[in-house]
Protein backbone atom coordinates (compact mmCIF):
# COMPACT_ATOMS: atom_id res chain seq x y z
CA UNK A 1 0.00 0.00 0.00
CA UNK A 2 0.71 3.82 -0.61
CA UNK A 3 -0.19 6.95 0.05
CA UNK A 4 -1.73 8.41 -2.68
CA UNK A 5 0.52 11.60 -3.28
CA UNK A 6 2.74 13.95 -1.50
CA UNK A 7 0.99 16.10 1.35
CA UNK A 8 0.18 19.99 0.65
CA UNK A 9 1.49 22.04 2.85
CA UNK A 10 -1.14 23.59 5.59
CA UNK A 11 -2.99 26.91 4.86
CA UNK A 12 -5.98 28.78 6.89
CA UNK A 13 -8.08 29.50 4.56
CA UNK A 14 -11.54 31.71 4.25
CA UNK A 15 -13.93 30.08 2.65
CA UNK A 16 -17.70 31.38 1.81
CA UNK A 17 -20.66 28.61 2.77
CA UNK A 18 -22.15 27.97 -0.52
CA UNK A 19 -24.91 26.19 0.39
CA UNK A 20 -26.05 24.39 4.18
CA UNK A 21 -28.36 21.77 3.48
CA UNK A 22 -29.78 19.10 6.05
CA UNK A 23 -29.08 15.89 4.86
CA UNK A 24 -31.14 13.66 7.51
CA UNK A 25 -32.50 14.32 11.26
CA UNK A 26 -28.81 14.76 12.30
CA UNK A 27 -26.91 15.51 9.57
CA UNK A 28 -26.24 18.33 7.43
CA UNK A 29 -24.04 18.86 4.58
CA UNK A 30 -21.73 22.09 4.46
CA UNK A 31 -20.29 23.20 0.96
CA UNK A 32 -17.93 25.89 0.58
CA UNK A 33 -15.64 27.96 -1.43
CA UNK A 34 -12.80 29.91 -0.86
CA UNK A 35 -13.26 33.23 -0.65
CA UNK A 36 -9.91 34.07 -2.75
CA UNK A 37 -7.22 31.49 -3.98
CA UNK A 38 -7.95 27.82 -4.67
CA UNK A 39 -8.26 24.88 -2.66
CA UNK A 40 -4.99 22.91 -1.70
CA UNK A 41 -4.67 19.22 -2.88
CA UNK A 42 -6.79 16.88 -0.55
CA UNK A 43 -6.00 13.31 0.14
CA UNK A 44 -8.78 11.10 0.82
CA UNK A 45 -9.18 10.50 4.49
CA UNK A 46 -7.73 14.16 5.55
CA UNK A 47 -9.75 16.67 7.22
CA UNK A 48 -10.10 19.99 8.13
CA UNK A 49 -10.03 22.55 11.61
CA UNK A 50 -13.29 24.46 11.17
CA UNK A 51 -13.42 27.41 13.51
CA UNK A 52 -16.84 28.69 15.10
CA UNK A 53 -17.15 31.66 15.13
CA UNK A 54 -20.65 33.78 16.93
CA UNK A 55 -21.07 31.52 19.62
CA UNK A 56 -20.87 32.20 23.31
CA UNK A 57 -18.40 29.55 24.73
CA UNK A 58 -17.67 27.42 21.94
CA UNK A 59 -13.93 28.06 21.34
CA UNK A 60 -11.72 25.46 20.05
CA UNK A 61 -11.89 24.48 16.69
CA UNK A 62 -13.95 21.51 14.97
CA UNK A 63 -12.06 18.42 13.66
CA UNK A 64 -14.48 17.43 10.40
CA UNK A 65 -13.58 14.89 7.85
CA UNK A 66 -13.44 15.16 4.12
CA UNK A 67 -16.93 14.71 2.45
CA UNK A 68 -16.42 15.70 -1.31
CA UNK A 69 -13.83 17.43 -2.82
CA UNK A 70 -14.90 19.54 -6.29
CA UNK A 71 -11.91 21.02 -7.73
CA UNK A 72 -13.51 22.19 -11.01
CA UNK A 73 -16.06 24.50 -9.36
CA UNK A 74 -13.38 24.38 -6.29
CA UNK A 75 -16.24 22.98 -3.98
CA UNK A 76 -15.39 21.41 -0.40
CA UNK A 77 -18.13 19.61 1.42
CA UNK A 78 -18.56 18.63 5.00
CA UNK A 79 -20.60 16.05 6.44
CA UNK A 80 -21.45 17.12 9.51
CA UNK A 81 -23.35 15.72 12.41
CA UNK A 82 -25.58 17.84 14.67
CA UNK A 83 -23.60 16.66 18.63
CA UNK A 84 -22.91 19.92 20.50
CA UNK A 85 -23.18 24.29 20.74
CA UNK A 86 -20.06 23.74 18.03
CA UNK A 87 -21.91 21.62 15.31
CA UNK A 88 -25.52 23.54 15.97
CA UNK A 89 -23.67 26.58 15.36
CA UNK A 90 -22.07 25.26 12.05
CA UNK A 91 -25.65 24.06 11.11
CA UNK A 92 -27.10 27.36 11.32
CA UNK A 93 -24.62 29.34 9.04
CA UNK A 94 -25.98 30.77 6.21
CA UNK A 95 -25.33 31.29 2.34
CA UNK A 96 -22.74 33.63 2.42
CA UNK A 97 -21.74 33.11 5.51
CA UNK A 98 -17.69 32.71 5.79
CA UNK A 99 -15.93 30.23 7.78
CA UNK A 100 -12.52 29.96 8.73
CA UNK A 101 -10.83 26.71 7.65
CA UNK A 102 -7.36 24.73 8.68
CA UNK A 103 -6.44 22.77 6.37
CA UNK A 104 -5.56 19.36 4.91
CA UNK A 105 -4.75 17.72 8.21
CA UNK A 106 -3.69 14.27 9.04
CA UNK A 107 -2.01 11.35 6.54
CA UNK A 108 -5.15 10.52 4.55
CA UNK A 109 -6.07 6.53 3.47
CA UNK A 110 -3.53 4.26 1.79
CA UNK A 111 -3.98 2.95 -2.05
CA UNK A 112 -3.41 -0.68 -2.96
CA UNK A 113 -0.24 -1.49 -4.95
CA UNK A 114 -2.14 -4.47 -6.75
CA UNK A 115 -4.45 -3.36 -9.54
CA UNK A 116 -7.89 -4.25 -9.40
CA UNK A 117 -8.53 -4.51 -6.16
CA UNK A 118 -11.59 -5.73 -4.53
CA UNK A 119 -12.28 -3.08 -1.75
CA UNK A 120 -14.86 -2.64 0.35
CA UNK A 121 -15.19 0.66 2.50
CA UNK A 122 -17.33 0.58 5.56
CA UNK A 123 -18.86 3.04 7.17
CA UNK A 124 -20.86 3.90 10.12
CA UNK A 125 -23.69 6.82 10.47
CA UNK A 126 -21.75 9.79 9.92
CA UNK A 127 -18.82 7.63 9.54
CA UNK A 128 -19.72 6.94 5.77
CA UNK A 129 -18.49 10.97 5.22
CA UNK A 130 -14.45 10.70 3.75
CA UNK A 131 -15.35 7.09 2.09
CA UNK A 132 -17.31 8.83 -0.95
CA UNK A 133 -14.08 11.02 -1.90
CA UNK A 134 -11.65 8.29 -0.95
CA UNK A 135 -14.56 5.47 -3.26
CA UNK A 136 -14.12 7.64 -6.08
CA UNK A 137 -10.93 8.19 -6.52
CA UNK A 138 -9.96 4.51 -6.05
CA UNK A 139 -12.58 4.02 -8.53
CA UNK A 140 -10.58 6.39 -10.94
CA UNK A 141 -7.56 4.49 -9.56
CA UNK A 142 -9.25 1.09 -11.24
CA UNK A 143 -10.31 -0.80 -7.90
CA UNK A 144 -13.91 -2.01 -7.58
CA UNK A 145 -15.60 0.12 -4.57
CA UNK A 146 -17.94 -2.03 -2.82
CA UNK A 147 -19.48 0.35 -0.03
CA UNK A 148 -21.09 -1.08 3.65
CA UNK A 149 -22.83 1.77 5.13
CA UNK A 150 -24.58 1.53 8.44
CA UNK A 151 -27.07 3.11 9.95
CA UNK A 152 -29.44 3.06 13.17
CA UNK A 153 -32.56 3.69 11.09
CA UNK A 154 -33.63 5.16 7.52
CA UNK A 155 -33.98 8.16 9.44
CA UNK A 156 -30.36 8.96 10.37
CA UNK A 157 -29.99 7.64 6.53
CA UNK A 158 -28.78 10.08 4.14
CA UNK A 159 -29.11 10.05 -0.09
CA UNK A 160 -26.63 7.65 -0.92
CA UNK A 161 -27.05 8.33 -4.48
CA UNK A 162 -23.67 9.53 -4.69
CA UNK A 163 -22.23 6.29 -3.57
CA UNK A 164 -24.21 5.13 -5.74
CA UNK A 165 -22.78 6.62 -8.96
CA UNK A 166 -19.45 4.89 -7.54
CA UNK A 167 -19.60 1.77 -6.51
CA UNK A 168 -21.86 -1.46 -5.03
CA UNK A 169 -23.89 0.41 -1.60
CA UNK A 170 -25.02 -1.96 0.64
CA UNK A 171 -27.26 -0.43 3.60
CA UNK A 172 -27.56 -2.07 7.14
CA UNK A 173 -30.08 -0.35 9.61
CA UNK A 174 -30.30 -1.18 13.61
CA UNK A 175 -34.05 -0.69 13.30
CA UNK A 176 -34.19 -2.84 9.77
CA UNK A 177 -36.07 0.25 8.02
CA UNK A 178 -33.59 0.36 5.31
CA UNK A 179 -31.39 -2.77 4.14
CA UNK A 180 -30.61 -5.43 5.81
CA UNK A 181 -31.48 -5.53 9.74
CA UNK A 182 -28.27 -5.31 11.69
CA UNK A 183 -24.81 -3.81 12.54
CA UNK A 184 -22.44 -3.73 9.42
CA UNK A 185 -21.01 -6.80 10.53
CA UNK A 186 -23.71 -8.93 10.42
CA UNK A 187 -24.68 -8.47 6.70
CA UNK A 188 -24.09 -11.25 4.12
CA UNK A 189 -21.74 -8.85 1.75
CA UNK A 190 -18.90 -10.01 4.21
CA UNK A 191 -19.33 -13.99 3.28
CA UNK A 192 -17.57 -12.40 0.17
CA UNK A 193 -13.80 -11.71 0.78
CA UNK A 194 -12.45 -8.11 0.29
CA UNK A 195 -8.51 -7.43 -0.66
CA UNK A 196 -9.09 -4.21 1.75
CA UNK A 197 -11.14 -2.54 4.26
CA UNK A 198 -11.26 0.83 5.23
CA UNK A 199 -13.51 1.91 7.99
CA UNK A 200 -14.91 5.14 9.33
CA UNK A 201 -17.43 4.79 12.70
CA UNK A 202 -18.11 4.52 16.13
CA UNK A 203 -15.56 3.02 18.03
CA UNK A 204 -17.30 -0.19 18.83
CA UNK A 205 -18.28 -0.59 15.35
CA UNK A 206 -14.87 -0.12 13.99
CA UNK A 207 -13.48 -2.62 16.81
CA UNK A 208 -16.25 -4.96 15.24
CA UNK A 209 -14.74 -4.52 11.68
CA UNK A 210 -11.23 -4.66 12.68
CA UNK A 211 -11.99 -8.01 14.44
CA UNK A 212 -13.43 -9.37 11.65
CA UNK A 213 -10.71 -8.23 9.42
CA UNK A 214 -8.48 -9.90 11.41
CA UNK A 215 -10.07 -13.38 11.43
CA UNK A 216 -11.17 -13.08 7.60
CA UNK A 217 -7.20 -12.21 7.53
CA UNK A 218 -7.90 -9.14 5.33
CA UNK A 219 -6.04 -5.83 5.89
CA UNK A 220 -8.14 -3.17 7.31
CA UNK A 221 -7.60 0.58 7.92
CA UNK A 222 -10.02 2.66 10.25
CA UNK A 223 -10.01 6.58 10.47
CA UNK A 224 -10.22 7.19 14.41
CA UNK A 225 -11.92 10.48 15.66
CA UNK A 226 -10.53 11.68 18.84
CA UNK A 227 -11.15 14.54 20.57
CA UNK A 228 -8.33 17.51 19.27
CA UNK A 229 -6.98 20.33 20.35
CA UNK A 230 -4.53 22.10 17.60
CA UNK A 231 -4.96 19.73 14.60
CA UNK A 232 -1.27 20.46 14.15
CA UNK A 233 0.72 17.61 16.42
CA UNK A 234 1.45 20.45 18.77
CA UNK A 235 -0.72 19.36 21.59
CA UNK A 236 -0.56 15.64 22.27
CA UNK A 237 -4.41 15.78 23.33
CA UNK A 238 -5.65 13.55 20.29
CA UNK A 239 -3.13 10.36 21.24
CA UNK A 240 -3.97 6.88 20.40
CA UNK A 241 -2.35 4.29 21.88
CA UNK A 242 -0.64 2.49 19.52
CA UNK A 243 2.20 -0.80 19.34
CA UNK A 244 5.11 2.46 19.28
CA UNK A 245 3.62 4.27 21.93
CA UNK A 246 1.00 7.09 22.07
CA UNK A 247 0.74 8.84 18.54
CA UNK A 248 -1.32 11.99 17.79
CA UNK A 249 -4.51 11.13 15.75
CA UNK A 250 -4.40 14.62 14.13
CA UNK A 251 -0.62 14.32 12.48
CA UNK A 252 0.22 10.50 12.27
CA UNK A 253 -3.54 9.71 11.76
CA UNK A 254 -6.36 9.75 11.08
CA UNK A 255 -5.77 6.77 9.50
CA UNK A 256 -4.42 4.11 10.87
CA UNK A 257 -3.77 0.08 9.90
CA UNK A 258 -5.46 -1.98 12.53
CA UNK A 259 -1.80 -3.57 13.07
CA UNK A 260 -0.68 -0.82 14.68
CA UNK A 261 -3.38 -0.17 17.17
CA UNK A 262 -3.51 -1.96 20.31
CA UNK A 263 -6.72 -2.62 20.12
CA UNK A 264 -8.41 -5.24 22.20
CA UNK A 265 -10.28 -7.75 19.38
CA UNK B 1 6.31 34.35 22.81
CA UNK B 2 4.63 30.65 22.65
CA UNK B 3 4.00 29.09 25.58
CA UNK B 4 4.85 25.53 26.30
CA UNK B 5 3.26 23.12 25.37
CA UNK B 6 0.82 25.07 22.60
CA UNK B 7 3.27 24.96 19.92
CA UNK B 8 5.07 22.10 20.04
CA UNK B 9 9.04 22.79 18.87
CA UNK B 10 7.54 25.25 16.32
CA UNK B 11 7.99 23.30 13.39
CA UNK B 12 4.48 22.22 13.28
CA UNK B 13 3.39 25.71 12.71
CA UNK B 14 6.32 26.47 10.49
CA UNK B 15 3.90 26.54 7.49
CA UNK B 16 1.21 28.74 8.78
CA UNK B 17 2.87 31.43 10.71
CA UNK B 18 6.45 33.32 10.12
CA UNK B 19 8.29 31.83 13.05
CA UNK B 20 11.05 34.97 12.80
CA UNK B 21 8.33 37.15 13.91
CA UNK B 22 7.70 35.61 17.76
CA UNK B 23 9.89 36.75 20.04
CA UNK B 24 10.76 33.41 21.54
CA UNK B 25 8.96 29.85 21.16
CA UNK B 26 8.99 27.55 24.81
CA UNK B 27 9.01 24.15 23.27
CA UNK B 28 6.91 21.06 25.13
CA UNK B 29 8.14 20.32 28.54
CA UNK B 30 10.88 18.00 28.62
CA UNK B 31 12.02 15.73 30.95
CA UNK B 32 14.96 13.63 31.84
CA UNK B 33 13.77 10.19 30.75
CA UNK B 34 11.28 9.41 28.20
CA UNK B 35 7.52 9.88 29.36
CA UNK B 36 3.93 8.64 27.88
CA UNK B 37 2.01 10.62 29.30
CA UNK B 38 -1.20 10.16 30.42
CA UNK B 39 -4.17 7.74 28.92
CA UNK B 40 -6.83 9.21 26.19
CA UNK B 41 -8.88 10.95 27.10
CA UNK B 42 -6.87 14.22 28.02
CA UNK B 43 -8.53 16.83 26.79
CA UNK B 44 -12.16 18.65 27.67
CA UNK B 45 -13.21 21.66 26.12
CA UNK B 46 -14.80 23.85 28.52
CA UNK B 47 -16.74 27.32 28.30
CA UNK B 48 -13.97 29.72 26.95
CA UNK B 49 -11.25 27.25 27.70
CA UNK B 50 -10.10 23.76 28.01
CA UNK B 51 -8.97 21.22 30.80
CA UNK B 52 -5.88 19.41 29.17
CA UNK B 53 -4.03 16.22 31.03
CA UNK B 54 -0.99 15.53 28.50
CA UNK B 55 1.53 14.37 31.45
CA UNK B 56 4.62 15.93 29.68
CA UNK B 57 5.05 13.68 27.29
CA UNK B 58 7.84 13.62 25.36
CA UNK B 59 11.09 11.54 24.31
CA UNK B 60 12.96 12.97 27.13
CA UNK B 61 15.99 15.26 27.06
CA UNK B 62 18.75 12.52 25.28
CA UNK B 63 16.49 12.73 22.44
CA UNK B 64 15.83 16.11 22.24
CA UNK B 65 19.97 16.80 22.09
CA UNK B 66 20.35 14.26 19.35
CA UNK B 67 17.20 14.59 17.31
CA UNK B 68 15.44 18.05 18.00
CA UNK B 69 18.10 20.53 18.65
CA UNK B 70 19.53 20.04 15.26
CA UNK B 71 15.88 20.56 13.47
CA UNK B 72 15.06 23.73 16.16
CA UNK B 73 18.90 25.26 16.40
CA UNK B 74 18.16 27.20 12.62
CA UNK B 75 15.17 28.64 13.81
CA UNK B 76 15.26 32.55 13.99
CA UNK B 77 13.49 33.14 17.39
CA UNK B 78 14.68 32.53 20.94
CA UNK B 79 14.19 28.83 21.12
CA UNK B 80 13.39 28.37 25.10
CA UNK B 81 13.18 24.51 26.68
CA UNK B 82 10.66 23.20 29.69
CA UNK B 83 12.30 21.73 31.79
CA UNK B 84 9.80 19.37 34.01
CA UNK B 85 11.22 16.45 36.39
CA UNK B 86 9.77 14.30 39.15
CA UNK B 87 13.14 15.22 41.71
CA UNK B 88 15.50 18.15 42.11
CA UNK B 89 18.28 15.28 40.74
CA UNK B 90 16.28 15.33 37.47
CA UNK B 91 15.80 18.87 37.26
CA UNK B 92 19.26 19.88 37.71
CA UNK B 93 20.51 16.75 35.18
CA UNK B 94 18.21 17.75 32.20
CA UNK B 95 19.13 21.66 32.72
CA UNK B 96 22.94 20.68 32.70
CA UNK B 97 22.22 19.02 29.02
CA UNK B 98 20.06 21.31 27.93
CA UNK B 99 23.18 24.35 29.01
CA UNK B 100 25.50 22.17 26.44
CA UNK B 101 23.33 23.51 23.15
CA UNK B 102 25.24 26.86 21.72
CA UNK B 103 21.80 28.06 20.35
CA UNK B 104 19.64 27.79 23.66
CA UNK B 105 19.94 30.63 25.61
CA UNK B 106 17.08 29.90 28.18
CA UNK B 107 15.47 27.55 30.19
CA UNK B 108 11.93 27.84 31.64
CA UNK B 109 11.68 25.48 34.59
CA UNK B 110 8.34 24.29 34.98
CA UNK B 111 7.44 23.74 38.63
CA UNK B 112 3.81 23.92 38.16
CA UNK B 113 2.54 20.79 35.91
CA UNK B 114 -0.97 19.66 37.62
CA UNK B 115 -0.90 16.25 35.45
CA UNK B 116 2.55 14.46 37.27
CA UNK B 117 1.68 12.44 40.30
CA UNK B 118 5.33 12.83 41.33
CA UNK B 119 6.71 16.46 41.22
CA UNK B 120 5.24 18.66 38.76
CA UNK B 121 3.37 21.21 40.97
CA UNK B 122 4.28 19.54 44.22
CA UNK B 123 7.52 21.78 43.67
CA UNK B 124 5.91 24.75 42.67
CA UNK B 125 3.15 25.01 45.88
CA UNK B 126 5.58 25.00 48.61
CA UNK B 127 8.21 28.11 48.97
CA UNK B 128 10.80 25.62 50.54
CA UNK B 129 10.83 23.03 47.92
CA UNK B 130 10.68 25.59 45.25
CA UNK B 131 13.79 27.38 45.95
CA UNK B 132 15.60 23.32 46.84
CA UNK B 133 14.64 23.08 42.89
CA UNK B 134 16.07 26.70 41.60
CA UNK B 135 19.07 26.08 43.68
CA UNK B 136 20.10 22.92 41.82
CA UNK B 137 18.94 24.25 38.33
CA UNK B 138 20.95 27.35 39.06
CA UNK B 139 24.27 25.20 39.64
CA UNK B 140 24.12 23.41 36.82
CA UNK B 141 22.51 25.98 34.55
CA UNK B 142 24.60 29.07 34.15
CA UNK B 143 22.36 30.93 31.17
CA UNK B 144 19.15 32.33 31.59
CA UNK B 145 16.51 30.77 33.97
CA UNK B 146 12.68 30.91 33.67
CA UNK B 147 10.45 29.69 36.86
CA UNK B 148 7.49 29.10 35.47
CA UNK B 149 4.41 29.47 38.68
CA UNK B 150 1.37 27.99 39.43
CA UNK B 151 -1.76 29.80 40.65
CA UNK B 152 -2.63 26.88 42.65
CA UNK B 153 -1.43 28.32 45.41
CA UNK B 154 -2.92 30.35 48.57
CA UNK B 155 -0.05 33.28 48.26
CA UNK B 156 2.17 33.27 44.55
CA UNK B 157 3.93 36.30 45.77
CA UNK B 158 5.29 34.11 48.57
CA UNK B 159 6.78 31.59 45.79
CA UNK B 160 7.77 33.97 43.59
CA UNK B 161 10.19 35.84 46.33
CA UNK B 162 11.32 31.96 47.29
CA UNK B 163 12.71 31.22 43.72
CA UNK B 164 13.57 34.82 42.76
CA UNK B 165 16.30 34.39 46.28
CA UNK B 166 17.61 31.26 44.93
CA UNK B 167 18.78 32.60 41.71
CA UNK B 168 15.63 32.17 38.75
CA UNK B 169 16.64 35.28 36.44
CA UNK B 170 12.85 35.77 35.28
CA UNK B 171 9.12 34.39 36.21
CA UNK B 172 6.60 33.28 34.28
CA UNK B 173 2.77 32.81 35.22
CA UNK B 174 0.30 31.50 35.59
CA UNK B 175 0.54 27.62 34.65
CA UNK B 176 -2.98 26.29 34.19
CA UNK B 177 -5.63 25.96 37.07
CA UNK B 178 -6.43 22.79 38.59
CA UNK B 179 -10.03 21.99 37.15
CA UNK B 180 -12.23 19.04 36.19
CA UNK B 181 -15.14 18.11 34.29
CA UNK B 182 -18.07 15.27 33.84
CA UNK B 183 -19.70 13.29 31.43
CA UNK B 184 -23.54 13.04 32.77
CA UNK B 185 -24.83 10.64 30.28
CA UNK B 186 -21.70 8.11 32.10
CA UNK B 187 -21.65 9.91 35.32
CA UNK B 188 -17.58 9.46 35.05
CA UNK B 189 -14.86 12.06 34.35
CA UNK B 190 -13.63 13.16 31.05
CA UNK B 191 -10.59 13.12 31.77
CA UNK B 192 -8.46 9.73 32.42
CA UNK B 193 -6.98 11.44 34.73
CA UNK B 194 -10.11 12.70 36.80
CA UNK B 195 -8.50 16.46 37.31
CA UNK B 196 -6.67 18.04 34.30
CA UNK B 197 -4.64 21.64 33.84
CA UNK B 198 -7.43 24.42 32.61
CA UNK B 199 -6.42 27.29 30.19
CA UNK B 200 -7.75 29.67 27.81
CA UNK B 201 -9.37 33.04 27.81
CA UNK B 202 -11.52 31.74 31.28
CA UNK B 203 -8.67 32.27 33.27
CA UNK B 204 -7.03 35.39 32.20
CA UNK B 205 -8.61 37.28 35.16
CA UNK B 206 -6.91 34.96 37.56
CA UNK B 207 -3.21 35.29 35.75
CA UNK B 208 -3.67 38.96 35.51
CA UNK B 209 -4.39 39.44 39.20
CA UNK B 210 -1.31 37.02 39.64
CA UNK B 211 0.63 38.80 37.73
CA UNK B 212 -0.14 41.91 39.18
CA UNK B 213 0.71 40.35 42.44
CA UNK B 214 4.11 38.78 41.87
CA UNK B 215 5.41 41.80 40.03
CA UNK B 216 5.04 44.30 43.21
CA UNK B 217 6.79 41.55 44.81
CA UNK B 218 9.85 40.61 42.86
CA UNK B 219 12.95 42.37 40.97
CA UNK B 220 13.46 39.88 38.41
CA UNK B 221 11.14 40.53 34.89
CA UNK B 222 7.51 38.68 35.19
CA UNK B 223 5.99 36.90 31.49
CA UNK B 224 2.81 36.65 31.73
CA UNK B 225 0.65 34.16 30.25
CA UNK B 226 -3.11 32.76 30.79
CA UNK B 227 -6.12 33.32 28.26
CA UNK B 228 -4.63 35.94 26.21
CA UNK B 229 -6.34 35.58 22.60
CA UNK B 230 -6.04 39.12 21.46
CA UNK B 231 -3.10 42.11 22.09
CA UNK B 232 -5.30 43.86 23.70
CA UNK B 233 -5.50 40.77 26.55
CA UNK B 234 -1.92 41.03 26.28
CA UNK B 235 -1.59 45.00 26.95
CA UNK B 236 -3.64 44.26 29.87
CA UNK B 237 -0.42 42.12 31.09
CA UNK B 238 2.24 44.88 30.58
CA UNK B 239 -0.27 47.05 32.59
CA UNK B 240 -0.21 44.78 35.36
CA UNK B 241 3.73 44.35 35.52
CA UNK B 242 4.59 42.03 32.77
CA UNK B 243 7.59 42.67 30.59
CA UNK B 244 6.78 40.36 27.79
CA UNK B 245 3.83 37.96 27.41
CA UNK B 246 3.19 34.28 26.23
CA UNK B 247 0.60 33.04 23.70
CA UNK B 248 -0.75 29.42 24.91
CA UNK B 249 -4.17 27.72 23.77
CA UNK B 250 -4.98 31.04 21.36
CA UNK B 251 -2.47 29.16 18.78
CA UNK B 252 -4.99 26.39 19.02
CA UNK B 253 -7.82 28.62 17.49
CA UNK B 254 -5.39 30.83 15.16
CA UNK B 255 -1.96 29.31 14.28
CA UNK B 256 -1.32 32.78 13.18
CA UNK B 257 -2.37 34.52 16.18
CA UNK B 258 0.95 35.60 17.83
CA UNK B 259 2.19 37.50 15.48
CA UNK B 260 -1.08 39.22 14.97
CA UNK B 261 -0.94 40.52 18.54
CA UNK B 262 2.17 41.19 18.19
CA UNK B 263 1.09 43.63 15.40
CA UNK B 264 -1.86 44.71 17.44
CA UNK B 265 0.53 46.05 20.50
CA UNK B 266 2.54 48.04 18.25
CA UNK B 267 -0.63 49.81 17.10
CA UNK B 268 -1.26 50.42 20.37
CA UNK B 269 2.21 52.19 21.34
CA UNK B 270 1.47 54.15 18.24
CA UNK B 271 -2.05 55.33 18.30
CA UNK B 272 -1.52 56.34 21.99
CA UNK B 273 1.91 57.99 21.38
CA UNK B 274 4.62 55.65 23.16
CA UNK B 275 7.86 54.98 21.67
CA UNK B 276 8.56 52.09 23.95
CA UNK B 277 6.46 48.94 25.51
CA UNK B 278 8.61 50.23 28.55
CA UNK B 279 6.12 52.74 28.49
CA UNK B 280 3.72 50.54 29.62
CA UNK B 281 5.11 47.99 31.24
CA UNK B 282 3.23 48.14 35.08
CA UNK B 283 1.69 51.77 34.31
CA UNK B 284 -1.54 50.38 35.51
CA UNK B 285 -3.30 52.91 37.62
CA UNK B 286 -4.99 52.37 40.78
Amino acid sequence: MCAFKIMAQKSLLDCVVVANTPLSNTCFQLQLRPVSGTLPAILPGQFVEVRVDHTPTVILRRPISVFDVDFSTQTLSLLIQKVGDGTIALSELSEGAVVNLLLPLGNGFSTPEKPNSRLLLVGGGVGVAPLLYLGRQLRDSGHEVNFLLGFRSVREMIDLSAYRSIGNVYVTTEDGSEGETGFVTNHSILKQKADHLYVCGPSPMMKAVAAYAVKAGVSCEVSLENKMACGLGACLCCVTDTKEGHKCVCTEGPVFNINQLKWQI
Amino acid sequence: MTASGTFGYGTEFADLVDLSQIGGIIVKGTTLHHREGNPYPRMAETPSGMLNAVGLQNKGVDYFVEHIYPTICDIDSQMIVNVSGSSVEDYAATAEKIAALDKINAIEVNISCPNVKQGGMGFGTNPEMAAQVINAVRRAYPKTIIVKLSPNVTDIAEIARAVEGAGADSISLINTLLGMAIDTRTRRPILSTVTGGLSGPCIKPVALRCVWQVAKAVKVPVIGLGGIMTANDAIEFFLAGATAIQVGMANFVDPAVSVKIKQGIDDYLNKNGYSSIKQIIGALEV
